[in-house]
């Protein structure tokens, strides 16, 4: 057999990275065509929603307590060399909300959930069970799709509130820790700080991220390859791509949100 | 004398560069059961995948039951479907819901059945495979013959006029093998359905078949009574029918 060139398999590379970009905006299409199609399968939503999301809760609580705990250690001797110590909660809380709550939570819930998508639809396609959802007259991408993505695209600014709040706590006993600071001041400083401003760009984003990760897992799901390593692939490509994605998006929707509410 | 419930004519298929389907035409009466045999790789999947719209032929025609499937709307299409039972190879159950959800799914989906109503028609369909008692057990649980049988269940609860059946009994041992083929010929038979079946079984096709066909090189090679071509002088059906374990059953 003739050895492909490099040339040749960078141009296959390419292409097959456009097709890739093509078929997950068509992807897309055919979502927002069916999101507003009955039936509206609550009953499914609600299912995935808790195996999705209120499952991802353990990992996530842990996540939020120790990015609050190790910011704040890390941050209170550099604020306190230039005596602004008593900033700490201000800094915390608004690092938190506005950047580095969404997108942890959301890298993780990637993690966890766009590769379990990735593998379950991997599977599913696998051993034929999409086509005999589809032979049976049923639309198997209202069911296992559409379904899924409006799950994610819930539960993930819901989990994003949970984790700033963890955070915030975290953030509190790091400054107990350092300061000995009590709750009441913490949190009087905290209130004191916090706008909705902030919140809103924080958790709305998230609404965007939990789409990326229900899009790209599903997509690569439901066009998974046969065989097992089809199954691996999706499930791989599916945490590599939305992670990839919430990060670009992030960079987006910071420089939209900070026109929207500047920080002041 | 029946009309002919399918009719395919000059169907072809590729992928890429390799052809699969060349030219096929077939036509199957009603109440007939045509097995349709093949080596692997000979487009026998692919026959039926594109007989239910699962993949789209590049040249050709299909009518079933009097509907021209490639001409069809998906919404037209999927009311074609509601009349077809397919048992894929791998019986496809799906694997997040017990037996009786996988029965029940097709039904809740698209029949207005009452609930009652569902679960006789689960009951019954469970019962005529002899699973019954497997009703609340999730697919993990079962053995590959069960899990044909309940692929097999779901497929007919809705008393398609047409089944298609893809290797209905491929890694089965030969005992499950005669047990499944008998149980699908027995339901052809009470249900009144015409079927095309994909196999390489032998012991499958002639407990199933009242005529069969030889896929080669992307046409029809033979087309006849099993038992013509079995004893068929030819040297490619010798050699494709020539096995101790068909002899025996042949025999028997």
């Amino acid at each position: 057999m003739q050895k492909k060139s490099s040339l040749e398999i960078n141009k296959a590379k390419l292409l097959n990275f456009f097709s890739q970009i093509g078929g997950m905006t068509e992807f897309n299409i055919l979502f927002l065509k069916n999101v507003f199609k009955p039936p509206y399968e609550i009953g499914e939503i609600s299912k995935h929603m808790y195996e999705l999301g209120v499952k991802t809760f353990p990992i996530v609580s842990i996540t939020g307590i120790i990015i609050g705990l190790v910011l704040t250690l890390q941050s209170q001797p550099i604020m306190a060399k230039f005596g602004a110590e008593f900033y700490l909660p201000y800094t915390v809380t608004l690092s938190v909300v506005r950047e580095l709550g969404p997108v942890i939570t959301a890298l993780i819930f990637a993690g966890r959930v766009s590769s379990g998508i990735g593998a379950e639809l991997g599977s599913m396609r696998v051993t034929e069970q999409i086509d005999a959802m589809e032979v049976s007259a049923i639309n198997p991408f209202r069911y296992l799709v559409v379904t899924r993505i409006i799950a994610t695209s819930i539960i993930l600014p819901i989990l994003t509130i949970y984790v700033d709040a963890l955070a915030i706590i975290g953030g509190w006993f790091g400054s107990y820790l350092t300061s000995n600071t009590t709750w009441d001041l913490y949190y009087s400083q905290v209130i004191e700080v916090l706008k909705f401003g902030d919140i809103i760009p924080g958790v709305g984003k998230t609404i965007v991220f939990g789409y990326i990760v229900g899009l790209v897992g599903s997509y690569m799901g439901y066009f998974a390859d046969k065989g097992t390593e089809g199954v691996g692939k999706a499930s791989t490509n599916s945490v590599v791509v939305a992670s990839l994605l919430i990060i670009i998006f992030d960079m987006i929707l910071v420089k939209i949100t900070l026109l929207l509410w500047p920080v002041t | 004398m029946a009309g002919n419930l399918v009719e395919i004519k000059d169907l072809h298929k590729r992928f890429g560069e390799q052809v699969v389907l060349n030219g096929v035409s077939i036509d199957v009466a009603e109440g007939q059961n045509l097995v349709v045999f093949g080596k692997s790789g000979t487009g026998k999947s692919v026959l039926l995948k594109c007989m239910v719209g699962l993949l789209v032929p590049d040249q050709g025609d299909i009518t079933i039951a009097g509907e021209k499937v490639l001409t069809l709307s998906l919404k037209e299409l999927n009311e074609l479907r509601k009349h077809l039972g397919f048992l894929f190879q791998s019986a496809a159950l799906y694997d997040s819901m017990s037996v009786r959800e996988n029965l029940s799914f097709p039904l809740i989906r698209n029949f207005n059945f009452t609930q009652g109503e569902i679960d006789k028609k689960v009951e019954r369909a469970l019962d005529r495979v002899g699973l019954l008692f497997a009703i609340d057990k999730m697919p993990s649980e079962l053995s590959g013959g069960m899990r044909k049988r309940v692929g097999l269940a779901r497929s007919i609860i809705t008393e398609p006029k047409l089944m298609l059946y893809d290797e209905p009994t491929t890694g089965l041992d030969p005992i499950t093998t005669k047990e499944i083929s008998k149980l699908i010929r027995d339901l052809q038979a009470e249900l009144k359905m015409t079927s095309v079946a994909v196999t390489h079984d032998l012991i499958c096709a002639q407990i199933i078949s009242d005529y069969a066909i030889v896929l080669h090189e992307g046409n029809i090679r033979y087309r006849g009574d099993l038992t013509q071509l079995t004893l068929s002088d030819d040297p490619f059906l010798k050699n494709f029918f020539s096995s101790e374990v068909f002899e025996d059953s042949y025999g028997s």
